[in-house]
């Protein structure tokens, strides 16, 4: 069988902002069968992304195709002109975005939008191509297919989004869809119905596919092969079964291992149990306030938990139900209108301007996105520093060796106390992040989505990182996430949050399988390291409706 | 969603208002402080302290400020600009005449400079980096960096001193031809363009080139749209705001700051009528066309920002 897509020793260079040219491709082979979906593995940086973008003809800003072939039905994308790609993209390779929020333009009608490839190519007339919208809309599973084209895109929900940017690529029956990343932007229970509508529509029109992710679960379950990218060199490529399961190289089974991080189990630190932080019918959100002192919109709404001494607690939840303004609450960034924090038998005050200084210490913050919460102008020396002289008025000698010692724990070479955050990596800034945390010598740190930006392999590091830093210290964590797998690696205790309002709270070490409705589809909808998982998996419709942002 | 537009829109009059109310006070007393006595320079300096008594009482100028700013502020409300100092004709008819004049002058240069600037932008935005790019933006920054006395006395030089082909004056009054209306206008108009373009040309290059570099940009490339594609229907219409903002400063100018080519062309317009009220030391005069000029500036500022929210179909 001819092979529809053939790239042949590829090679893509980018100009860095010093001029110097670096090689980001570094000589890929990949066929693609027609009807044949093939997934890009491979972490941040690994050039997964270009690669598939060379198949438009097409290398961002600052890039450019240095060598090699990219075939497609025999037309290679790298020799032709400009006005011969242009031609082809959208009508024979069809592209759906990471972020399709970001990639409709808010300033016009979806519909318009879905419909203008057909307009670009003069393929069909509009009110044919609207039609056939309509019936992608539909075999997409979007709600009301006859009127959704005419709202404007910030007025559907981003799963929506997605699956409408699916019908502009599909509008014009190409031979080839880029997926670049489709549903790394969306809630686990959203991705499912996502998943599902790509894959059948693919299937039921026989088209070849290209699924770039960095999630092997979500993978498996809709691709035929996968390639295993690393520094754009491929390390592996095989079938989805053979990769799940006989995978060769160590890079591949590195990143399996880093998907199946081990159960936190029930290791115990300390053995009398102590109450550490106890919050009771917490309240708080933003706007305006009413005039019994409640916010407008309550992001968190009466919320109580507890934290035990050398204990973990998790907060899991979708985007939007209020984690993070908790985290905030708790800390008194955001002041709570109502209820209380007890922290070692005191309650805190509820505004951290109201705190002393050494409350503010025992109870630590780290965000979740380490390059905006480090001052670019300062040394991570400085940055270390810092609160070192704020809290334990160390200085000189005494401070450096003191930043000394922080580097250690979070595993940093000390040659780093000189550098700026920007010329550290994701995992290392994160890991700084976290060690001026240390560096307050907390009770308790709150962990809000800190390994949600990092790649598989490093976020499971850093989580390794917290285990054995909580050992030494003991330290507790409340740990906020939107990944179960590692909120389950972390923590003795976990709670679902939804709308704002804890719905229950489940301790793993009991083997306590959800009740709530919702905590059970949460749970449920977490993709496996199965090929046959998504094809399995039944959900209650009813209560997959219930719980479904429109 | 369109109350909350209305309401956006009621706000923005709103502060509009209070502006011009907060520039009104800032405007009668900063023209209040000014030194000197009124009565005694309209005098003269042999007039008698009674005589000077006199004039006082019968200008309110005895009455305390505040007071005299209420009297003016509820003058200006009903219309009535005040009478002028120097020669007792009403204000209104000394400013009528020429701001149509300056009107004229603005509004042609604006049918001129506006569709001139928004070309050069969008379309040097449209091939950025190109040969044509560069020589816009080179010339741009030139035009920006040579001062408007100087453009405005090259010209009068070149096409009038040398090549006779212009009027060094413009006299607006004695315009009887389409012909004669271009020749009058044709050198004020240039160096006005001058001065105003270029700040839009750059302005409307930098939000297009701002917007070009969007995720749904680049869709609509994957999508096989053409460049020209691109720009106009994707990146124009979420760029209108920006540029709206910037087109409004640059004529705001228009309105009132043309004071040194009215000088140079021997304009008849407001902004010159001004200047002479200051050597005259007409208040009512001054006082009235510096209202004007904010009431002018406002507008256009207002405008722009209800064009830009009615852009918006996330406020619509």
């Amino acid at each position: 069988m001819q092979n529809l897509v053939e790239i042949r020793d590829l090679k893509v260079e980018a100009t860095t902002d010093s001029g110097r040219r670096v090689e980001i491709i570094k000589g890929v082979n990949l066929d693609i069968a027609p009807g044949e979906i093939v997934a890009l593995i491979g972490e941040s940086g690994s050039g997964k992304t270009t690669i598939a973008l060379t198949l438009l003809g097409y290398a961002r800003a600052g890039c450019r195709i240095s060598g090699g072939n990219v075939r497609i039905a025999g037309k290679d994308m790298v020799t032709l002109s400009e006005r011969d790609r242009a031609a082809i993209r959208g009508t024979e390779v069809a592209y759906v975005p990471q972020s399709a929020a970001a990639a409709f333009n808010p300033a016009k009608r979806i519909i318009d939008q879905v419909i203008e490839v057909t307009r670009i190519h003069r393929l069909m007339p509009a009110h044919e191509a609207r039609q056939k919208a309509i019936g992608l809309f539909r075999a997409l599973s979007l709600p009301n297919p006859e009127t959704i084209g005419s709202r404007y895109p910030h007025q559907v929900s981003g799963g929506q989004l997605q699956r409408l940017s699916a019908a502009m690529a599909l509008i014009s029956d190409p031979k080839l869809v880029i997926f670049d990343e489709p549903t790394t932007a969306l809630d686990v229970t959203t991705q499912i119905e996502v998943l599902r509508a790509f894959k059948s529509v693919m299937k039921k029109g026989g088209i070849s596919g290209i699924y770039v992710s960095h999630d092997l679960a979500v993978v498996a379950q809709i691709a035929d092969r996968i390639v295993v990218l690393r520094n754009g060199e491929v390390q592996e490529i095989g079938t989805t079964a053979d990769i799940l399961t006989r995978a060769q190289h160590p890079y591949t089974r590195a990143l399996l291992a880093a998907f199946e991080p081990q159960p936190r189990g029930g290791e115990i630190l300390v053995k009398d149990r102590k109450v550490l932080l106890e919050v009771k019918d917490l309240v708080a959100g933003y706007g305006a306030k009413h005039r019994d002192g409640l916010p407008l919109i309550r992001a968190v709404d009466e919320v109580s938990l507890s934290v035990e001494k050398g204990r973990n607690l998790g907060i899991i939840g979708e985007s939007g139900c209020g984690k993070s303004t908790l985290a905030r609450a708790i800390a008194g960034i955001l002041p709570a209108s109502s209820g209380t924090i007890i922290f070692e038998n005191r309650e805190l005050p509820s505004a951290v301007r109201q705190r002393s200084r050494d409350q503010l210490r025992e109870m630590q913050i780290v965000f979740q996105y380490a390059d905006t919460a480090l001052n670019p102008e300062k040394s991570i020396e400085e940055i270390l520093g810092r609160p070192l002289t704020f809290y334990h008025g160390m200085r000189g000698k005494q401070r450096e060796a003191r930043v000394g010692q922080l580097l250690d724990m979070v595993h940093l070479p000390n040659s780093l106390r000189h550098r700026r955050p920007q010329e550290l990596s994701g995992g290392q800034k994160q890991r700084v992040n976290f060690a001026r945390a240390l560096a307050a010598e907390p009770k308790l740190i709150i962990c809000d989505e800190i390994t949600s930006a990092l790649d598989t392999v490093v976020a499971a590091a850093i989580i390794d990182l917290l285990k054995e830093l909580q050992r030494e210290l003991l330290l507790s964590y409340i740990f906020i996430s939107h990944d179960l797998s590692v909120v389950e690696a972390v923590c003795d205790e976990i709670v679902v949050m939804y709308g704002g309002r804890k719905v229950e709270e489940i301790t793993p070490a009991h083997l306590q399988a959800p009740q709530h409705p919702y905590s059970k589809l949460l749970f449920s909808s977490v993709p496996k390291l199965d090929p046959g998982w998504l094809d399995a998996l039944e959900l209650d419709p009813e209560l997959v409706r219930s719980y479904s942002k429109s | 969603m369109s109350a909350y537009v209305l309401n956006l829109i009621t706000v923005r009059l709103l502060i509009a208002a209070l502006t011009l109310l907060i520039v009104s006070f800032a405007v009668f007393f900063a023209t209040a402080m000014l030194p000197g006595d009124t009565a005694t320079i309209l005098l003269g300096q042999a007039a008698t302290p009674e005589a000077v008594a006199g004039l006082r009482n019968a200008m309110h100028l005895d009455q305390p400020a505040f007071l005299r700013f209420l009297h003016w502020l509820s003058g200006l409300m009903s219309g009535d600009l005040g009478t002028s100092y120097v020669n007792n004709v009403a204000v209104a008819d000394l400013i009528g005449g020429r701001f149509v004049n300056t009107m004229r002058l603005a509004g042609i240069t604006a049918l001129f400079s506006v569709p001139l600037a928004l070309t050069l932008g969008i379309t040097a935005a449209m091939f950025r980096g190109s040969l044509y790019d560069r020589l816009v933006t080179i010339l741009t920054i030139g035009v920006i960096s040579i001062p408007e006395f100087m453009v405005a006395t090259l010209a009068v030089l070149i096409f009038s001193v040398y090549l006779k082909w212009l009027p060094a004056l413009s006299f607006a009054n004695d315009v009887t031809s389409v012909w004669q209306l271009l020749k009058v206008y044709a050198m004020p108009v240039i160096s006005l363009t001058f001065v105003v373009a270029a700040q839009m040309i750059r302005m409307t290059r930098a939000a297009v080139i701002d917007t070009i570099n969007t995720p749904y940009v680049e869709t609509a490339l994957l999508k096989g749209a053409s460049r020209p594609r691109m720009v106009l229907r994707h990146a124009l219409p979420n760029a209108i705001g920006p540029i709206v903002n910037a087109v409004a400063l640059s004529l705001s100018y228009l309105v009132g700051g043309v004071i040194i080519v009215e000088t140079i062309f021997n304009y008849p317009g407001i902004a010159k009528l001004m200047v002479d009220g200051v050597a005259t030391r007409d208040l009512p005069l001054i006082q009235s066309c510096a209202m004007i000029f904010c009431v002018g500036y406002l507008s256009l500022i207002t405008l722009a920002d209800i064009i830009a929210i009615l852009a918006n179909p996330r406020l619509r």
